[in-house]
């Protein structure tokens, strides 16, 4: 439980977003399902805390990136599923070329020989 | 609707926790465990709804208010760079703030009056003068015959001497028809305007005073009306207190001076006044009909005029009436001057952005690596570009309350300077006009210099910027910089020329001869007491030799001459007359106009005006001998071309017991400038006649007798003072009022003072442009340096001489300010045109000007360039690529 606690990482604001659209792009989720899938996914590295969660989800509704819909689960619950707006793809697409950029370039900078 | 959200939000919330319960349950927890596990995980329940609640009211309040917490604290980090933009702008914002305050005020506000655009003013035009003077009874004609005026009004400037209320007095005022406060809508204080009835020959005299003159002579008594004031010979019966806050300033009201005494005009009884042929200053007001058009309004006074004309061929066959909307007559004056300052106000405001802009790009280098992280982190370029625009525009605010204060302060100093021909200056204060003013121009000026550093910014390459690692070259940004500063000096460049020529014109009116000597010449009027027009011809005459010895007997006194007529620069006084032997026409009104003087033989000594041919007055052109006049070279070319004048005779048109005499012309004399320096243009009525003093007839002498104006030149050394006369006059007569005392000098130069007031703002503004813009070239030069200091290191290094390194910093700058000054000659060529009305004696691109101004830019301009270039040369080369 410790280890676990101590890998995991703070999620940087705007790359919540990023994970947010990924996750939905594999079609509607509820915000319990988007916490699970981003843990799930990231190997038990990424926790998803619910205080960045639904101000998030909510955000990115108000952007209209993605829409909400109360529905019924597999397990016949309601539930409140979210899902990818047009415009939300178009945003996930420029976040995504934007995130890479980054990281090469950080990438880049890390494999670098230290010099002097 | 927030609550079916809030609703929903709870909703969402137990559906999450149940599912994760749910989990846990199927993964072979106890229940009681599954719920404590699953509350722990999601967290502080409450605080969850709250982030997530904020979301919903405008993201966009929400990231403003982070956006201006952020920016603050940017700023307090670095409250150097905050303080010189913040004052930059102070400076910038406040200077427009005080200028618009008078522009807002002056030509934009509408005049305090209800429905000012329905008041015109009105006069009677003349072949030579569309704006002369109307007689009495044509204004009678005007009033009864017109179908479009709901009311008119006439005015006349009056003089009154106040007695029994301590020493006498003498008082400014207006002679007015009974209507003429309703034409205006203005409200006495206390009482009542004048009746029709008292505004006639033998009414019982009324008068109203002014709320000052009502609380320094009448102790502010509630009881005022009804009471009895003595003014001339006349007891008078205080009708009406008139507010201080009325103001009208227009020709022949409150010209120079308040009022503070009015009387009907209807029971002025002297028989010229009510000549229909003469025009004794007075002038009208009136108030359209609602729905009239001044089109229609026009041609209403047209058809009246023609019908008197019609009716009274003689003195009335081809005047007119001239009518200006109020507006136009109280600014239309002022108006393009106001406007230029406000332009050229606006240039200032300009530099001073662009200043604070280059600064901003200088610091912009140090969060370049801020705003390329926030990018890669998901943050919108629209996003970051609005971060940085808050920021400035929080500059552009802080920068603009301090303007105000500024300018509250600074137009209170500048009303003092303020000529007193500025219409409707009681007026100017911080409304609410000028603060929407100022905050709209706070907030542009932030968009206006914060927008170009803030898309430079926003726009770096976010793979770039982070391998620069910090060191930056900085290629496009000191381009940015480089054209800024091109900016400025073109901005600087053309307010300079701007003041550059109104010094020249002011130094071409100062030039300008105006025909007569002021220096040392000093001017006043006198006010006999009313019982001298009771007395004989003789008396009166025997009464002005005394006085004229009483003055020319002043130690000091080199000579002296009363003036009976037109006084230089201060009024005018005109008469038909017709050149005896020239064709007469068969009209009175249509014989030309003369400016009249009625002067003393010591006249031209005086005020030393050339005598061309012939003789001056002596003393014995008097009453006994024959009546002379001398004329001005100009009339002399105009009306006896190629003919010497001398001998030729001028009369007085009319028939009659009264008519007076011819007058042989017996000299010829320079032209004077009656109507101010740079004002004696061939538009203007230039004819002038001088007659003797004391050969005015019986009836005249003594009709004029109560006022008199008179020169006196006194010597350099040891000059009387006016205080001196005065007293001198008061031994001779106790009963004298001396009022309007002036040395010539001032009279003069307050013909000029308006283009004097220009010149002095716009040199202001050239002068703070100047500031601004060498603190730019230098700031950015230095900047350019830091940037250089490697590369000048490793070209010392490899041998660079010192010379070199100035060479190379230099000729940035002198590229720089070449290219401003090309740009800014350019732009002052196509705006200085504009000021073609202002200028007197100086093209609008007067070579000199341009020539003179432009060295003077480009040497400071080239100062500024020095001291960066100097400290690069003092770079040690180990020092520098130490940095390395």
């Amino acid at each position: 439980m410790k280890s676990q606690y101590q890998n995991r990482i703070e999620l940087l604001q705007g790359t919540l977003d990023l994970l947010i659209l990924q996750t939905l792009l594999w079609g509607p989720q509820h915000g319990y399902g988007i916490s699970q899938v981003i843990r799930t996914q990231s190997g038990e590295v990424l926790q998803v805390d619910t205080g960045s969660l639904y101000p998030a989800l909510h955000r990115l509704e108000k952007q209209k990136w993605i829409k909400s819909e109360w529905k019924l689960t597999e397990k016949n619950q309601e539930a409140k599923f979210y899902q990818l707006t047009a415009a939300g793809r178009k945003q996930l697409a420029e976040e995504r070329s934007r995130w890479e950029q980054l990281s090469d370039a950080i990438g880049a900078v890390l494999k670098n020989p230290v010099i002097g | 609707m927030d609550s079916r959200k809030n609703d929903d939000l709870e909703a969402e919330i137990q559906s999450h926790l149940r599912m994760a319960a749910q989990d846990k349950l199927a993964a072979g927890q106890s229940p009681r465990d599954a719920r404590d596990a699953t509350l722990r995980e999601f967290g502080n329940i409450s605080l969850v709804k709250e982030v997530t609640r904020g979301m919903w009211k405008g993201a966009s309040l929400e990231s403003f208010l982070q956006d201006i917490r952020y920016g603050l604290r940017t700023l307090l980090k670095t409250p150097g760079f905050a303080v010189v933009a913040i004052l930059t702008l102070a400076l910038g914002i406040g200077a427009n703030t005080a200028i618009f305050s008078v522009v807002n005020a002056v030509v934009l506000n509408p005049l305090p009056y209800p429905q000012p655009d329905r008041l015109v003013a009105l006069f009677q035009k003349y072949s030579e003068f569309p704006k002369g003077s109307i007689s009495y009874p044509n204004f009678l004609d005007w009033q009864r015959m017109n179908k479009s005026f709901t009311a008119m009004a006439a005015y006349r400037n009056s003089g009154y001497s106040l007695y029994g209320r301590g020493e006498p007095e003498r008082l400014h005022g207006e002679m007015i028809s009974a209507g003429f406060f309703d034409v205006l809508g203005v409200k006495p204080l206390l009482g009542r305007a004048f009746a029709a009835d008292e505004d006639q020959i033998g009414a019982n005299p009324v008068v109203m005073i002014s709320e000052r003159l009502w609380r320094r002579k009448f102790g502010g008594d509630p009881n005022v009306v009804g009471q009895r004031a003595i003014l001339d010979d006349v007891g008078r019966t205080i009708v009406g207190v008139v507010p201080d806050n009325f103001h009208l300033k227009i020709k022949n009201f409150q010209n120079y001076m308040l009022n503070d005494i009015y009387t009907p005009v209807g029971e002025f009884g002297d028989k010229r006044f009510r000549d229909r042929g003469s025009a004794w200053g007075m002038n009208a007001i009136g108030r359209l009909r609602p729905g009239v058009s001044y089109e229609q309004a026009r041609q209403d006074l047209d058809r009246v005029s023609r019908e008197l004309g019609a009716e009274y061929p003689d003195v009335d066959n081809g005047i007119g009436i001239t009518m200006v909307p109020m507006r136009e007559e109280i600014v239309g004056e002022v108006r393009p001057v106001l406007l230029l300052l406000l332009g050229a106000v606006g240039f200032v405001l300009l530099i001073a952005c662009v200043n604070v802009a280059n600064l901003l790009l200088a610091r912009s280098t140090s969060r370049r690596r801020e705003f390329a992280v926030r990018l890669a982190l998901g943050a919108s370029q629209l996003r970051i570009i609005r971060q940085l625009l808050t920021e400035s525009i929080l500059l552009g605010l802080t920068g603009g309350l301090l303007g105000l204060l500024l300018a509250k302060w600074g137009t209170g100093v500048a009303l003092a300077f303020v000529p007193q021909s500025l219409p409707r200056s009681e007026e100017i204060g911080l409304d609410t006009h000028v603060l929407l003013f100022t905050l709209g121009i706070s907030v542009l000026s932030g968009i206006v210099f914060g927008l170009a550093p803030a898309w430079k910014t926003s726009v770096s390459n976010v793979g770039t910027t982070l391998k620069e690692s910090g060191r930056s070259f900085a290629g496009q940004r000191s381009r940015m910089q480089k054209t800024f500063v091109v900016a400025e000096t073109a901005l600087s460049l053309v307010l300079l020329i701007g003041a550059g020529l109104m010094l020249r014109t002011l130094a071409s009116l100062w030039r300008s001869d105006p025909g007569f000597n002021p220096h040392n010449v000093i001017l006043f009027s006198t006010a006999a007491h009313e019982s001298l027009t009771q007395q004989s011809p003789a008396a009166v005459r025997a009464y002005y030799r005394r006085m004229h010895d009483q003055i020319a007997r002043t130690p000091g006194v080199e000579s002296s001459s009363f003036e009976g007529g037109a006084t230089l620069m201060q009024d005018d006084s005109e008469n038909y007359l017709w050149i005896v032997g020239t064709p007469k026409p068969a009209h009175t009104s249509d014989l030309p106009l003369f400016l009249v003087h009625s002067v003393e033989p010591g006249y031209l000594k005086t005020l030393q005006v050339p005598l061309r041919s012939g003789r001056f007055f002596t003393d014995q052109d008097n009453e006994r001998t024959q009546p002379v006049a001398v004329i001005d070279e100009s009339l002399a070319e105009k009306y006896f071309a190629g003919r010497d004048p001398i001998g030729e005779y001028l009369a007085h048109p009319g028939t009659g017991p009264d008519q007076q005499p011819p007058a042989q012309i017996v000299g010829v004399v320079g032209h004077v400038n009656q109507w101010g320096l740079g004002q004696d243009g061939p538009e203007a009525l230039r004819n002038e006649v001088y007659f003797p003093f004391w050969q005015r007839d019986d009836k005249s002498m003594v009709a004029n007798s109560r006022f008199n104006t008179v020169y006196v030149r006194t010597s350099p050394l040891g000059t009387p003072s006016i205080a001196t006369l005065r007293q001198r006059l008061l031994q001779f007569d106790s009963g004298l009022v001396v009022y309007d005392s002036e040395t010539l000098d001032k009279v003069v130069a307050a013909s000029v003072a308006s283009k004097r007031f220009t010149m002095m703002l716009l040199g202001a503004f050239a002068a703070i442009a100047l500031l601004l813009a060498s603190i730019g070239i230098y700031g950015v030069l230095s900047y350019l340096v830091g940037q250089r200091t490697q590369e000048i290191g490793v070209r010392m290094a490899l041998g660079a001489q010192r010379s070199d390194v100035l060479r190379l910093i230099m000729s940035d700058g002198v590229r720089m300010t070449l290219l401003g000054i090309g740009i800014g000659i350019a732009a002052a060529l196509g705006l200085t045109h504009l000021m073609r009305s202002m200028l007197f004696g100086v093209r609008p691109t007067d070579p000199l000007t341009f020539g003179a101004v432009t060295i003077v830019l480009a040497v400071i301009a080239l100062l500024a360039c020095y001291v960066p270039a100097h400290r690069a040369m003092r770079v040690d080369p180990t020092v520098a690529l130490r940095y390395e």
